[in-house]
């Protein structure tokens, strides 16, 4: 079977579940391959939990100065491991990555300098290779195959369950070219996204949104009320990000994160085009807007006409009642 | 400095956007070509660096006819001067077609401190094309900026993603791609749409950028769609108006649909 090169998400202690979403999409094609990007000892803390899910050989791509670049080492690490398997005339089946704002930039670089088909945002993986898009804000599903180069496909988060499959993992190191710093951006500071104990936003089985009619940043409350209630990520339309009342990163919609939950609520969001594409896919829709003609109500599986101040505050206690007595 | 803004035309996200029968790419006739929204931001990001330290503003795009339209509407906005990529051969460009050719378009302009991007368009929303460009360039590519200082020779940006938020530093020449939130676009003033129909904007081929490649042989794509399907559209299932039990009637449902 030919290795299929995995990049590794990771925090330099944890592999990031998305990694073993990606473990398991390679298993599809053959033999995971799992590459290491940080610094000096992060692949050996790693591994175990790398064998655990698949991974035949890890890659140690290490340098001191790994996490001091955005994007380049790990570009440089798979474009190496890309030549070195080529050399050995055993050129990997593909190249995955998460889809992530920064999966998806190392995805195309590495396309770039490979002269490789790029599939970006894949939500399905066949073992001919054959990747499953879904395209036009959710209107619109469209199956790609690569048909020049090895194949680089960034996979959406949470488009795969992972699983245990423990396999012997060999150790094998990844010599990284020094960084030119005249091509690089060095990152001077880092502000982690702090949320809490909510899950990530494009990996949650529920996302409660608000939009414009949640009225302030006050208002939010209620809805990371009732997103902690059911054990999910807060989002937020454009609209409520551009008032100030919720941060950019939680926008869902077009112009900000997809999302395909089991389970998206929209408190006073109106169901704009823009914001639809970011959500249709959900699973099941549930809307709560005080204008009976919103257009998110034509979608919803369930509609509230309704105060959203009413009914979700209600509808928090009445999860967290259901929570407490099992 | 010099600065070269790289935008695209999409179709109007109002409307409803499809494929081709024939080929499965976008079907660009059947929707309303716009500039980008976040290439006016760009855009915007240029003409205020060219009002603050002075700059040379180039504004390239590769397209269809229509797409000098975007050209026009920079230069309208004060650009200098643009470029206009239009080849039939460039129908269906993927990611790293799109982004080889425009980085060929960046090396003919002179002396380039800095390349503005958006960084995702409203069509394709891959949002690789800038880190690909600036990878061809060599370029440090400092993306997803919500600010940018340009000082020193060096550009420092605040990039803002999922994952957080990170200060970016780099020497000049670099490639920065801008956010939606970076800044308010202006207008194109009446005096402003007047001058942009006497500045120099040179359309160009795949032949005047690629001299020496075999002509045959450009590369469009390295992908290919095997099928395309439109998904079913959603429809409207319980509908309730509040009386006071809204909330425990939902939270019913939840519990029926095991999602709680
Ligand atoms: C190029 C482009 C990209 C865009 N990208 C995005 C994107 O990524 N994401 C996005 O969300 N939008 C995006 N938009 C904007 C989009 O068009 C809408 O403007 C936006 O989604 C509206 O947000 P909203 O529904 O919160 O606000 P509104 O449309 O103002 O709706 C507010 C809703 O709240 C309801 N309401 C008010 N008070 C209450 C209450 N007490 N209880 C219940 N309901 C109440 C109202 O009835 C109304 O329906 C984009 C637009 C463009 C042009
Ligand atoms: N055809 C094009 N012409 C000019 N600029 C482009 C083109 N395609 C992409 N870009 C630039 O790359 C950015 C991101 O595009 P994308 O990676 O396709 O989402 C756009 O906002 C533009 O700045």
């Amino acid at each position: 079977m030919p290795d299929v090169l995995v990049l590794v998400d990771h925090d330099g202690e944890r592999v990031h579940k998305s990694t073993y979403e990606l473990l398991r999409a390679a298993r599809r094609l053959g033999d995971p391959a799992a590459v290491v990007v940080g610094t000096p000892g992060t692949a050996a803390r790693l591994r175990d939990a790398l064998a655990r899910h698949g991974a035949r050989r890890v890659y140690a791509a290490e340098s001191t100065e790994a996490d001091e670049f955005l994007g380049t080492p790990a570009v440089d690490a798979l474009e190496r491991a890309v030549l070195d398997l080529a050399a050995e005339a055993a050129s990997p089946a593909a190249v995955l990555v998460s889809a992530t704002t920064a999966g998806t930039e190392v995805a195309g670089r590495l396309a770039a300098r490979l002269d490789a088909g790029l599939l970006i945002d894949a939500v399905d993986l066949d073992p001919s290779g054959v990747a499953t898009q879904i395209v036009f804000g959710g209107s619109c599903t469209v199956r790609s195959q690569v048909t020049h180069g090895i194949p680089v496909i960034a996979l959406r988060p949470g488009s795969f369950e992972p699983e245990e499959h423990p396999v012997e993992a060999a150790e094998l190191q990844l010599t990284l070219p020094p960084v030119d710093p005249a091509a690089s951006a060095r990152v001077t500071a880092r502000r982690a996204a702090v949320a809490g104990d909510r899950p990530e936003l494009t990996e949650a089985a529920v996302v409660v949104s608000g939009g414009r009619g949640v009225g302030g940043a006050d208002g939010f409350k209620v809805v990371e009320e009732l997103a902690d209630a059911l054990g999910g990520a807060v989002g937020a339309s454009r609209a409520a990000v551009d008032a100030g009342y919720y941060p950019h990163r939680y926008q869902v919609g077009q112009t900000g994160k997809s999302v395909s939950p089991q389970l998206y609520i929209a408190l006073g969001i109106s169901g704009a085009i823009q914001h639809l594409a970011g959500m249709q896919t959900s699973r099941t829709i549930v809307a709560v807007n005080k204008d009976p003609e919103a257009p998110v109500l034509d979608l919803a599986d369930y509609g509230v006409v309704g105060d959203l101040f009413a009914v979700a505050p209600r509808l928090t206690r009445e999860v967290a009642a259901r929570r407490s007595t099992g | 400095m010099n600065i070269v803004v790289l935008v695209k035309q999409v179709p109007d996200t109002g409307a409803e956007r499809t494929l081709s029968e024939a080929d499965h790419t976008l079907d660009r006739e059947s929707a309303d070509p716009v500039l980008d929204e976040i290439n006016e931001r760009a855009a915007e990001e240029a003409l205020t660096l060219k009002e603050t330290v002075g700059a040379d503003v180039t504004v390239v795009s590769m397209g269809p006819d229509s797409a000098l339209d975007a050209v026009r509407k920079v230069l309208a906005m004060g650009a200098d001067r643009g470029i206009h990529i239009s080849d039939d051969r460039l129908r269906g460009a993927d990611v790293v077609t799109t982004a080889r050719v425009l980085a060929a378009a960046v090396r003919t302009v002179d002396d380039v401190d800095l390349v503005l991007a958006g960084d995702a368009t409203t069509d394709g929303q891959a949002g690789a094309v800038p880190a690909a460009v600036a990878d061809l360039l060599r370029l440090p590519p400092l993306t997803h900026a919500r600010e940018l200082t340009v000082d020193a020779g060096r550009v420092r940006v605040e990039r803002e993603t999922e994952s957080g938020e990170t200060t970016l530093d780099a020497p000049l020449p670099a490639l920065v791609s801008v956010t939606e939130k970076i800044n308010e676009p202006r207008y194109p003033s009446f005096k402003g749409i007047m001058a942009a129909k006497k500045k120099p904007v040179r359309t160009v081929g795949l032949d005047d950028l690629f001299p020496d490649a075999d002509t045959a042989g450009h590369l469009v794509t390295r992908t290919r769609v095997v099928e395309a399907v439109p998904r079913p559209a959603r429809a409207a299932g319980i509908r309730v108006t509040d009386d006071g039990s809204a909330g425990r009637r939902l939270a019913e449902y939840l519990i029926a649909q095991k999602l709680v």
